[in-house]
């Protein structure tokens, strides 16, 4: 496989032997944040375009494909639409936490971005607690629906944001729990490592009951933690209009809009990492012609194309089931997913100290 | 849809004249033309209807007639977030400072479409005492769809236009827009509501 | 009916009574809450459903026509309460009764200004709290400058009017809040995504629960019944369309029927099997649409789209025969206006075919569903009493347990000469009604299985005179519309035009009931009641 790291040492070198050290770092930092945007921002305009043709599929519709070759152009449009809309300021609203909101959730997501592994060797930080810090830093989301919600000075968004903090503080429980499950497994908090030790085979296959579980809960907490239906409560339209984000126009919804993108993406590539082997190719242990082939697929492709079909199922899910009600959701967590959760914790233990994994 | 198969390309034609009267900055109108692409082909709808042509638009959003072929289909709820609204319906009375409301929470640049023989003039219901005889009595509206309800081919030929009318508007510079809308919102005060 | 009387006659000798469609009985207004009272709970009368109350103008006098049913023997009476005091008219409640009365009794004064001693909530139902005049009065003044489209915000009082009779017989108006003072009140509609239409809920909440519910209409009140006294009978035809526009069929042959009875006029048999054919049509696309909305309400919005297919379906059916996709005005006096589409019969016949194949599909993508049948089950329970004590009729009646169909209990049309069962449900939740609709698609299609090769030849309009008046008198015919009860009442003058045309729309009530039902229960359930209940907005409002 193509290593990536060859590639960024090779800028580094080049850098470095014209720039001084501090230079060197401050225009690598630029770049990755160039590059981190731009990936950022293609990808988002990507799932809104993929979504809406997603759902245009289940609904027996076309969806968009006047705007550009197969609509593929319609969200730029949306996107330099949404970048002119005014910006409504409103009366008898804390101003500055109001403008603070959606750059918390978008700050979130994209802290969040930074330690997925992209590919071989492309990654912007790679360190010991990776995945620990991706569970902390996903969490600051919550933080700017809640100040969104609180300070519009609206009830609709008050009550969305409530809704979206008990459910988001809920399966962060679940998030946490089966992350720890597939952790034990691996090892290792570390990115790289939870990437390489599911060189011959994929978490999902090698943990297998234990693994299978906790994939399932996670997909099912993930899909929460993203507000997305059947979870979509905290902008449940046809309840609250649309939620925690009903006051906010322009660029400013734009960011919730391209968030709720993104965190899908996130949540996917943290499955992907965790339980199909982050970038790496589909191996069998013994099957070397097939697992040859394999390789030849470029380690970023992998890691996207398996994103973006777990990201399918959670956009199957919205696009099937009826919503929630807050009680039963809560209820769902509490009651079941937690207590199976623990238990499947244990057994993860207990397969792993007696050596039954793959 | 070719250009010829438009049944009023004089009226646009006279709009694009005079726009351009005072002749286009290059960079300005290459922009503006950048900008106008997007705003034309990103029409989101506000979720509004009162009535029976309330239905007809959902029916254009359904699988037959399918608005999100041309992405107008992420209608939204909330006003802050819409690009135009399709007054779908008879408005009386009793709505009137509601639909108002609601005009005056769309972020600029909004547009307006009066959908259905209600909407334009009051309709069957001419007679009433308590039926707004046509909501430009109550906010500049863009485009009048005549019909009761009209067809779903209609709607979309509605919106089509006013797709149209925003490809031609200056976004930069051009003025004359909003100076009609204000004009035309300081002629018809609605007290106790901020513009 | 000739025991009825006597017995009334008995207890109340200042009742006189008259002979029409129904008997009528004739009461001052003191005698009335005791004669209510005893229509209602004698064991042998038993008049537990309040059809409707309809307000009326006769120039010297202004006064009320109740229609009562039994739901036991279905036995019919209406009782006519009038006061001469045109200035300060004002007429004893009977919502202590008849939980709906309330309702009924705030149209009656909007339309007329008759106030009602011991309503606990007299204020406007439709038009707003500063409106001039009380339009369906015959000498109320409609010019514009009266009553000039508003220019600012509405204004809104929390409290209510209560008018309570004191020891000495004097009248006396008190205010009441309509909610606590600290009460956390959140706005619904009237723009709101799941109000189908523009109505407007004040609710009152304590987190996510529901404390209390205040229905606000008239948002989208047109005030047909003024209009149609201005047209000739023709004319108010179209505006039936205009109501439950999904249910134009039904109420189109309502308003034909009451007309032609009036008139005398018989239609052919041919024009019968049609408007019964029409009639089923509309429901299966009605109820289809309730579905699709319905299920979009809990978030599935993809159902949407499966159920609109089969409604547009049904959609190409109608505008090939009647020229239009919703508001068809096909019905006319004496039958109906074009004769049938020759692609009618197989345009049915493959309708019938794709039918049960969609119904298994919603049921295995909705109905099944374990969220679907959390968020259904066991939500707003209704029961039987309340459903007749709030007049709720339809499906969501029958969901109840109560056998409201008016296609079984006053067979109209050729109903009485079809084999079709009338489906009755007695959970009573939103779960209930949401299968009783399901169900009756399939019995409507077992009503058009029965017709579609038996349409019989023959004429598909009457001849009718160009000029229609009807005689001196007045009629009350129902239907079953897709929603519940419609009702028309017309009483004549003898001119061109009706002296008073009242529509009975079975929305109201549904919208009535929200608040019964939703208290207690969660802000996502009361989109889930709400949308179970399936009430159109402008045919409430009218």
């Amino acid at each position: 496989m193509f290593d990536f790291s060859l590639l960024t040492n090779w800028i580094h070198e080049l850098l470095s032997s014209f720039m001084p050290e501090w230079l060197t770092v401050t225009t690598e930092c630029v770049l990755i944040g160039v590059c981190l945007l731009l990936a950022y921002a293609l990808l988002a305009l990507f799932y809104i375009w993929f979504e809406r043709k997603v759902c245009a599929a289940f609904q027996c519709r076309l969806g968009p494909n006047r705007v550009g070759p197969m609509g593929l152009l319609q969200s730029f449009a949306d996107m330099f639409k949404i970048l002119i809309k005014e910006l409504i300021s409103l009366k008898h609203t804390d101003k500055f936490l109001f403008a603070l909101a959606p750059y918390l959730v978008i700050l979130a997501s994209m802290l969040a971005f930074a330690v997925l592994p992209w590919g071989n060797g492309l990654q912007i930080i790679n360190f010991n607690i990776g995945i620990f810090f991706l569970i902390a830093v996903s969490s600051i989301g919550v933080l700017g629906i809640l100040l969104a919600g609180w300070s519009s000075n609206n009830k609709f968004t008050l009550i969305g944001a409530l809704r979206s903090g008990s459910q988001m503080v809920s399966y962060e429980l679940s998030i946490g729990l089966s992350v720890i499950t597939m952790v034990c497994l691996a090892g290792s908090m570390s990115v790289t490592e939870i990437v390489a030790k599911q060189q011959d085979l994929w978490f999902i296959f090698s943990g297998h009951i234990p693994a299978i579980i906790a994939f399932i809960i996670y997909l099912i907490a993930g899909t929460a933690e993203t507000n997305r239906g059947p979870f979509d409560l905290p902008e449940a339209e046809s309840e609250l209009t649309a939620g925690y984000h009903t006051e906010y126009s322009g660029i400013h919804f734009g960011f919730f809009y391209l968030a709720e993108y993104l965190n899908l993406f996130i949540v996917a590539g943290v499955a992907t990492l965790l339980f199909f082997g982050g970038w790496m190719p589909l191996h069998f242990p013994g099957w070397d012609a097939f697992n040859h082939v394999m390789d030849y697929i470029p380690s970023v492709v992998w890691f996207i194309g398996k994103a973006v079909a777990l990201s399918f199922v959670i956009i199957w899910f919205k696009w099937t089931f009826p919503r929630l009600r807050i009680d039963q959701m809560l209820s769902l967590e509490w009651k079941y997913l937690l207590p199976i959760n623990l238990f499947n914790l244990v057994l993860m233990v207990l397969v792993i100290v007696y050596g039954l994994h793959f | 849809m070719p250009y010829e198969a438009w049944k009023d390309n004089e009226y646009i034609e006279s709009l694009v004249k005079e726009l351009q009267a005072n002749g286009t900055n290059v960079i300005v109108g290459t922009f503006d033309k950048l900008i106008n692409w997007g705003r034309s082909n990103s029409l989101w709808p506000l979720t509004f209807a009162t009535s029976c042509c309330g239905i007809e638009f959902v029916s254009l959003g359904a699988a037959r007639y399918d608005m999100a072929r041309f992405g107008w289909e992420v209608a939204r709820s909330s006003p802050r977030q819409a690009d135009f609204i399709m007054v779908a319906g008879t408005i009386v009375h009793r709505m009137a400072p509601v639909l108002r409301r609601l005009y005056d929470q769309l972020a600029e640049p909004k547009y307006v479409i009066a959908c259905g023989a209600c909407a334009v003039s009051g309709g069957p219901f001419k007679k009433s005492y308590h039926v707004v005889m046509g909501v430009d009595k109550i906010i500049p509206v863009d485009v009048y769809l005549p019909g009761c309800p009209p067809r779903p081919e209609a709607m979309i030929y509605s919106i089509m236009q006013l797709s149209r009318k925003i490809k031609v508007e200056r976004f930069f510079g051009g003025v004359n827009r909003q100076e009609k809308q204000e004009e035309f919102l300081k002629a018809h005060p609605i007290e106790g509501v901020d513009d | 009916m000739a025991d009825i009387q006597e017995k009334i006659a008995k207890l109340f000798p200042d009742a006189t009574f008259e002979q029409g469609d129904t008997l009528l009985v004739n009461i001052p207004d003191e005698k009335w809450h005791n004669l209510a009272r005893t229509l209602r709970d004698d064991a042998d009368l038993s008049f537990d459903f309040l059809v409707t109350i309809v307000g009326m103008d006769w120039k010297e006098t202004l006064g009320c026509i109740y229609y009562l049913t039994s739901t036991r023997n279905n036995a019919k009476i209406s009782v006519k309460v009038t006061t001469a005091d045109r200035s300060n008219p004002m007429l004893h409640s009977i919502s202590d009764l008849w939980a709906i009365a309330g309702i009924f009794e705030r149209e009656v004064y909007d339309y007329f200004g008759i106030v009602f001693i011991g309503n606990p909530d007299m204020r406007r139902l439709f038009l707003s709290i500063d409106w001039k005049g009380y339009p369906l009065r015959k000498d109320y003044d409609e010019s514009p400058e009266t009553n000039p489209v508003p220019t600012d915000n509405e204004r809104q009082s929390d409290y209510t009017d209560t008018y309570v009779e004191l020891e000495d017989g004097k009248v006396e108006k008190r205010e009441t809040r309509v909610f606590e003072a600290d009460d956390f009140v959140v706005n619904i509609g009237p723009q709101h995504p799941a109000t189908h239409g523009v109505l407007r809920f004040r609710t009152a909440v304590d987190g996510e629960t529901i404390k209390k519910i205040d229905v606000y209409m008239g948002y989208i009140h047109r005030g047909i019944e003024k209009i149609c006294e201005k047209l000739t009978y023709p004319q108010t035809l179209h505006f039936m369309d205009r109501l439950d526009y999904f249910s134009a069929h039904p109420y189109h042959h309502c308003l034909c029927m009451t007309i032609e009875q009036a008139a005398g006029i018989e239609i052919s048999r041919r024009a019968q099997v049609i408007r019964v054919l029409m009639d089923e049509l509309s429901r299966i696309a009605s109820h289809c649409l309730f579905m699709g909305t319905f299920c979009m309400d809990l978030g599935a919005t993809t159902m949407l789209f499966y159920t609109l297919r089969v409604r547009e379906q049904i959609l190409d059916i109608m505008e090939k025969t009647c020229g239009a996709r919703m508001t068809f005005n096909y019905e006319c006096i004496g039958g109906v206006m074009q004769d049938l589409h020759p692609d009618f019969v197989s345009d049915v016949k493959a309708l019938l075919a794709v039918i049960p194949k969609n119904i298994k599909e919603y049921n295995q993508i909705f109905t099944g569903n374990i969220i679907a049948k959390n968020r259904m089950e066991g939500v707003g329970v209704l029961s039987r009493e309340d459903a007749i004590s709030w007049a709720v009729t339809g499906p969501s009646g029958r969901a109840s347990g109560w056998a409201c169909d008016v296609r079984k209990t006053d067979p109209y049309s050729i109903y009485g000469e079809l084999e079709f069962d009338e489906v009755i449900r007695h959970e009573g939740d939103s779960m209930a009604r949401f299968k009783v609709r399901l169900d009756e698609i399939t019995q409507s299609a077992r009503i058009i299985e029965q017709l579609i090769d038996n349409i019989p030849d023959g004429e598909y309009c009457v001849k009718v005179p160009k000029v229609l008046k009807l005689p001196v008198g007045h009629w009350f015919r129902k239907v079953e519309g897709c929603r519940g009860t419609f009702g028309i009442f017309l009483e004549s003058d003898g001119a061109t035009s009706p002296y008073r045309l009242k529509i009975v729309p079975p929305s109201l009530p549904a919208a009535a009931v929200v608040d019964h039902i939703t208290s207690g229960n969660k802000i996502a359930d009361l989109i889930t009641i709400g949308g179970s209940l399936d009430y159109i907005v402008p045919d409430m409002d009218r």
